[in-house]
């Protein structure tokens, strides 16, 4: 299969849903002739013009606002959120708005929106430019949250999220734009709320999110050699989530370690060590419940000092073998 | 306005280390040296000077993304500037800011921020604490044409209006925010205009001309100190350079930007003080010459500087 990446997939999956669905269009900073600031939506201006392909000022509330207004009246916006730290000036309309409008309304509004918005740390920008808010949002009951780790991902997730009745946050990765992976030219969906196993395995399951797929998949690369075989287990969307793909791969290893990047305190891994200990897994565990994330710290700039903030391969090749050699 | 030869020259001197701290990082990031991104303000520098040049040293600023001009027009110490941009410890913020976050708290530099219109409701606040100290310091909020366009703007205009703060709200119009323009961002033509419906006067000025921004916003400063309240400034100006290092500048003319170039603000200034024999051209090659090597002592400083320590990570969190 032909290989592109993951920046193309996502492009590849709102050509796709535009040309099949007029109702669909892009609502943003910078993202016609610019392209968006990673180069996302580069040249879709050219097939769809101004009007879909809506580049708006510097207004993150009225970029969230005008989504959800255009969502409740029968369009199918996808608008970008340059830098997921600035969803924290969209955050009202998300939150108490997109979120709750078809609850209140007593089950009745539709909300088709996606809000797509790249996150994470390594390229230098620091701690207004890096941060990784997923947690937040799937605090928030009404809003759906996807965060893919490959180009196929991506694009399968992207196109059930564009047809999906509910708001989505659709969280990219900055350092995921140029990873190249096999994707299928036609549409075909991902569901919400299936997990993926990256790699098959029986000592040791790795949650991962996002980037940490990439460097789980690399850490256990490293710890084949030492004889330890890991199962990655990548939950793709966090709200909803595959609480079972996890639990029956925990029963299977009996060890089991959550990683993202953000801030370890009150993150993602939180949510997956309790449903795991809250359920029949827990049983089946040989060791405790083991989370790597971010320090808890704003992202630095100093690029070393930046590494040293959130999980890289090496920790995770670390935290395994504290685990597997106790 | 009369002007004593000292302070003009002053003002071109802080205009050509802008500038030419600006060229060196710009060939730095190019070498590969510099992490991350940054924002150049080449062809703003008149903007920086002029406004800056009004306050007394303990008055405060709060400067943008785009700042480095803002810093060294506050005096700011070039060496920590370029410590900070190849993210060493002896950095203005111990190599966690770098270029988007360069704060001199001392010398009344509040800091940049990254976030477009972040430093607005910023600005209000310290001018409620100037009010609530007495003080009689003012503040000058520097932001783009950009930032203007956010809900936060409106809020923090309002607040600084009705409780008469001393805030001057500079916006730098340079024609741009990322790649979309002015004329497609508003709806109206001066975003000066704005001020009227808070209540407080709002003036447009050639934000490429020193010496009329130095007068405009002198105006705004001896307002704001008898406690008369805010102002607005628009001075209208041009970003030379990409908006960042992503930019490939599509969405502008080569002829425009040329023609930007020939209304340099540097280059008028230089001129206009030959013309009225204030400075020779002899001492105009001096003073370059002494700027540029500030500047290349200042990267031999950065370069010889320590890395921070990842011992020290957490510091600074929380005090
Ligand atoms: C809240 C927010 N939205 C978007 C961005 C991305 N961004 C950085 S600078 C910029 C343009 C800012 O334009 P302007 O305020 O006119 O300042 P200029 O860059 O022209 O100096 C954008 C969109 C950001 N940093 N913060």
């Amino acid at each position: 299969m032909r290989e592109i990446t993951y920046a193309e997939a996502i492009r590849e999956a709102l050509r796709q849903e535009m040309r099949k669905d007029k109702n669909v269009f892009l609502i943003g900073e910078d993202l016609g002739i610019y392209g968006g600031a990673f180069g996302v939506t580069y040249g879709l201006l050219d097939e769809f013009g101004e009007e879909r392909v809506r580049d708006t000022p510097i207004s993150e509330a009225a970029i969230a606002g005008a989504a959800l207004g255009a969502a409740i009246t029968g369009m199918r916006p996808v608008a970008e959120i340059m830098f997921m730290d600035f969803t924290t000036i969209a955050m009202e309309q998300i939150v108490n708005q997109a979120a709750k409008i078809k609850f209140m309304f007593g089950g009745k509004a539709k909300v088709p929106m996606v809000v797509r918005t790249p996150a994470g740390s390594g390229t230098g920008a620091a701690a207004q430019h890096s941060q990784s808010l997923e947690a937040w949002f799937t605090h928030v009951p009404g809003l759906k949250v996807v965060m893919p780790s490959t180009p196929y991902d991506a694009k399968g997730l992207l196109i059930s999220s564009i047809r999906d009745n509910n708001p989505i946050i659709f969280i990219e990765h900055k350092l995921l734009y140029k990873t190249t992976g096999e994707v299928p030219e036609e549409e075909y969906e991902i569901p919400l709320g299936v997990a993926d196993i990256k790699r098959k395995g029986e000592d040791l399951t790795i949650v991962a999110t996002s980037i940490m797929v990439q460097r789980a998949i690399s850490a256990s690369k490293e710890l084949e050699k030492d004889g330890i075989s890991v199962e990655i287990v990548d939950p793709r969307t966090l709200k909803p989530y595959d609480k079972k793909t996890i639990i029956e791969s925990v029963k299977k290893t009996g060890k089991v370690i959550a990683v993202h990047e953000a801030c370890k305190t009150g993150g993602f891994g939180a949510e997956i060590a309790a449903m795991i200990s809250e359920s029949e897994a827990f049983d089946y565990l040989d060791a405790p419940i083991k989370r790597l994330g971010g320090l808890d710290i704003p992202i630095p700039y100093n690029r070393n000092l930046e590494r040293h903030a959130v999980p890289q391969v090496e920790d995770i090749i670390n935290a395994a073998k504290e685990l597997i050699y106790r | 306005m009369k002007f004593t030869p000292e302070k003009l020259i002053d003002m071109l001197i802080k205009m050509y280390k802008i500038r030419f701290f600006e060229e060196k990082v710009d060939y730095l990031f190019a070498l590969g040296l510099v992490h991350g991104t940054m924002h150049l303000s080449i062809g703003q520098e008149a903007v920086a000077v002029g406004a800056i040049s009004t306050l007394k040293p303990d008055d405060y600023i709060l400067s943008t993304h785009r700042g480095h001009g803002h810093c060294i027009a506050k005096g700011a110490d070039i060496n920590l500037m370029m410590a900070e941009f190849l993210g060493k410890e002896t950095g203005y913020c111990r190599g966690r800011g770098g270029s988007m976050h360069i704060a001199d708290v001392e010398k009344g530099n509040l800091g940049a921020t990254g976030v477009v219109g972040g430093g607005i409701p910023i600005a209000s606040g310290v001018g409620l604490s100037i009010k609530m100290r007495k003080t009689g310091q003012v503040v000058i909020c520097f932001f783009g044409d950009g930032a203007a366009n956010q809900g936060a703007f409106h809020e923090s205009l309002n607040l600084a209006a009705i409780w008469k703060l001393p805030v001057i709200f500079l916006c730098e119009n340079n024609m741009y925010g990322m790649s979309m323009s002015v004329e497609k961002a508003f709806a109206i033509e001066n975003i000066a205009k704005r001020a009227g419906s808070y209540g407080f006067p709002g003036e447009v000025v050639d934000g490429n001309y020193v010496l009329a921004v130095y007068k405009v916003v002198l105006k705004a400063v001896e307002r704001a100190r008898k406690g008369k309240g805010p102002s607005l400034i628009e001075c209208k100006t041009y970003r030379w350079k990409g908006h960042s290092k992503s930019d490939q500048n599509l969405y502008r003319s080569k002829e425009e930007i040329e023609s930007w170039k020939m209304k340099c603000p540097i280059k008028r200034f230089k001129e206009k003080l030959i013309a009225e024999k204030i400075i020779t051209n002899e001492e105009i090659k001096i003073i370059e010459e002494n700027a540029k090597n500030i500047i290349e002592k200042a990267v031999d400083f950065a370069k010889n500087s320590p890395e921070p320590s990842v011992e020290e990570i957490f510091d600074g969190v929380y005090s």
